[in-house]
């Protein structure tokens, strides 16, 4: 009974938090991969335009409610999905002929890329505090739990309760379709293998008379709308603070080098270590062994490796084990 | 002539690399250009292709002018090249690098795909394997065949047999032979002169980005001082 105790509350504490925010690094990772990929560079406004997508599915979500339409048990979030999908790619259009288009042109380094992605970060961040503020944002409604703790332990009988939020089936379901969609286009049609020829060979992709251009608009699209729904997930399940975006730029890029920056797949799996070693790391295993030793045994203090406020420093520490000792990832990838 | 240069000059930054270059090739003719490193072979070639920015000279392909043109018009209208280096999608299947040399016109792809496969049997053999995983005689073959999906009419390879051990050479020219029995016109730059000139019909010689020879190839592999010269006895 003790063993079955133990495994649900890894299960609670761990595994489906970790699955949860593994997904949502996950569709922020594989963004951020074709990014680079295909235009050269790690775009930094990264997080930020996760910020910008997630607000407009806010402003959205209100006038929605305002107007009395609701989606029932699910959030309404997700009916506000697409137009911030719209003007989330409206906005990467804009300042990508605006501004990375005139450095393309030029042939400029990716360092100058990486500069001029900064100040964008900057420009994007300012104009989501100045529109809807930087404080801590709430948009969940509908249903909350699929099944709340004090359920489970009924229904079992167990010490240990297994709770299961709406917002944690609702990111895995959306991240599988994504994901799905996502890789059938790049690895089964014709314009997604184009996209991987141009990322792969940029002049043989030319001499193969394949449009630089449309690759571009391509790409600016599909990582808008993955910007998007990778920012909503993780609002509706956390909470929406433009802050927390921006922090969320480091286990992203982690997720995006461990994965072998340009490989999507490898992005994918990133995403998911990134998130467990995070998780993983910071949980206090007292209670755990506490079920699984032996009485007396029991450990005396958290057994907890890092403290929470340090989670951060786990995805940097693995970005810099990953950087020094397998450069283009754990999967193949591109060398920075 | 179907495919003709004349009077190409041109270079990177200020100073000529080739000048006043002329070319010309026929459909179902192999043609060689041969030369000392540095004569600007590749430089010609590419000058051809619309790659380098030309001071002089006219790129003409079957009656119609197209020195003006970008490379990507070029290759519409059915110039084709193999580049010497980087010439496959290394992380792409073998079949989706020949699916994307026919990005521009896929109307009879499968069609397509099976001539090659005749062509080139390894290709039919290593079809789902990724390209980067092939030797260096196979992924000639798959950059080759990736040049020829666009069915183009002008095929320019930039030293084809550049890397490769002598028996795979061989192979490669004798799919080249095969090749210019499509009727297509051939033209391509070598480093092995005196295998190249036994296959092809005509060849030119390049020293120091001017046109030093050109002839028949069984003229310029027989000729004396040619030989003395530039194939090593």
């Amino acid at each position: 009974m003790d063993f079955l105790n133990s495994i649900i509350l890894l299960t609670n504490f761990i595994i489906v938090p970790g699955i949860t925010y593994g997904s949502q690094l996950a569709l922020g990772a594989i963004g951020v991969t074709l990014i680079y990929g295909v235009l050269r560079f790690a775009n930094f406004a990264y997080g930020d335009l996760m910020a910008f997508g997630t607000m407009i599915v806010i402003l959205v979500t209100w006038f929605l409610q305002s107007k009395g339409i609701t989606l029932g048990l699910l959030p309404t979030a997700l009916l506000a999905l697409p137009v911030g999908i719209l003007l989330t790619i409206a906005v990467s259009l804009f300042f990508d002929k605006t501004v990375f288009e005139y450095y393309r042109n030029k042939k400029s380094d990716p360092v100058t890329f990486i500069v001029v992605s900064l100040g964008i970060m900057f420009v994007l961040n300012a104009v989501v505090r100045i529109i809807i503020g930087p404080n801590d944002i709430n948009f969940m409604d509908g249903h909350k739990f699929i099944m709340k703790a004090r359920e489970f332990k009924q229904m079992t009988g167990l010490n240990e309760g297994l709770a299961l939020k709406s917002t944690q089936v609702i990111t895995l379901i959306t991240t599988i379709i994504t994901c799905s969609i996502l890789f059938y286009f790049l690895n089964k049609t014709k314009t997604g293998k184009s996209m991987r020829a141009y990322s792969n060979n940029e002049d043989l992709a030319l001499l193969s008379g394949i449009d630089p251009k449309k690759i571009v608009l391509l790409t600016w699209i599909i990582v808008s709308i993955l910007a998007t729904v990778a920012g909503t997930l993780y609002g509706l399940d956390k909470s929406f603070k433009p802050f927390t975006y921006f922090n969320n730029l480091l286990p992203i890029f982690a997720a995006t080098i461990v994965g072998g920056i340009g490989n999507p797949l490898g992005a994918f799996y990133g995403g998911f270590l990134i998130a467990f070693s995070e998780i993983g790391l910071t949980y206090a295993y007292k209670k755990f062994f506490k079920y699984i030793m032996p009485e007396g045994l029991e450990p005396s203090t958290l057994i907890q490796f890092i403290s929470t406020d340090y989670k951060f420093a786990i995805s940097f520490a693995i970005l810099i084990v990953v950087l020094i000792f397998r450069p283009n990832g754990i999967f193949k990838g591109k060398v920075i | 002539m179907f495919f003709s240069a004349s009077n190409l000059t041109g270079g990177y930054g200020g100073v000529n690399i080739i000048e006043e270059c002329s070319f010309n090739v026929n459909r179902g003719e192999i043609v060689s250009i041969l030369g000392p490193n540095g004569a600007g072979k590749s430089t010609a070639m590419k000058a051809m292709l619309g790659i380098l920015d030309l001071k002089n000279g006219t790129v003409v392909l079957n009656g119609k002018d197209i020195t003006k043109l970008k490379t990507q018009d070029r290759i519409k209208l059915g110039i084709s090249f193999v580049p010497q280096i980087k010439n496959i999608f290394t992380e792409l299947t073998v079949k989706e690098n020949l699916e994307m040399g026919a990005f521009l016109n896929d109307t009879n792809l499968l069609t397509r795909l099976e001539e090659m496969y005749d062509l080139f049997p390894i290709i039919k053999e290593k079809k789902d394997q990724f390209a980067g995983e092939l030797s260096g005689g196979q992924r000639q073959q798959v950059a080759i065949a990736r040049a020829l999906m666009t069915e183009p009419d002008v095929l320019m390879l930039d030293e084809p047999t550049a890397g490769v051990s002598p028996v795979i050479m061989t192979e490669l020219f004798e799919h080249i032979l095969n090749i210019k029995k499509q009727n297509i016109a051939i033209l391509m730059v070598e480093q092995n002169a005196r295998q190249a000139l036994e296959i092809s019909d005509r060849g030119y010689i390049l020293v120091t980005g001017k046109n030093a020879y050109e002839g028949r190839g069984d003229f310029l592999l027989n000729d004396k001082e040619i030989r003395k010269a530039f194939l090593g006895g």
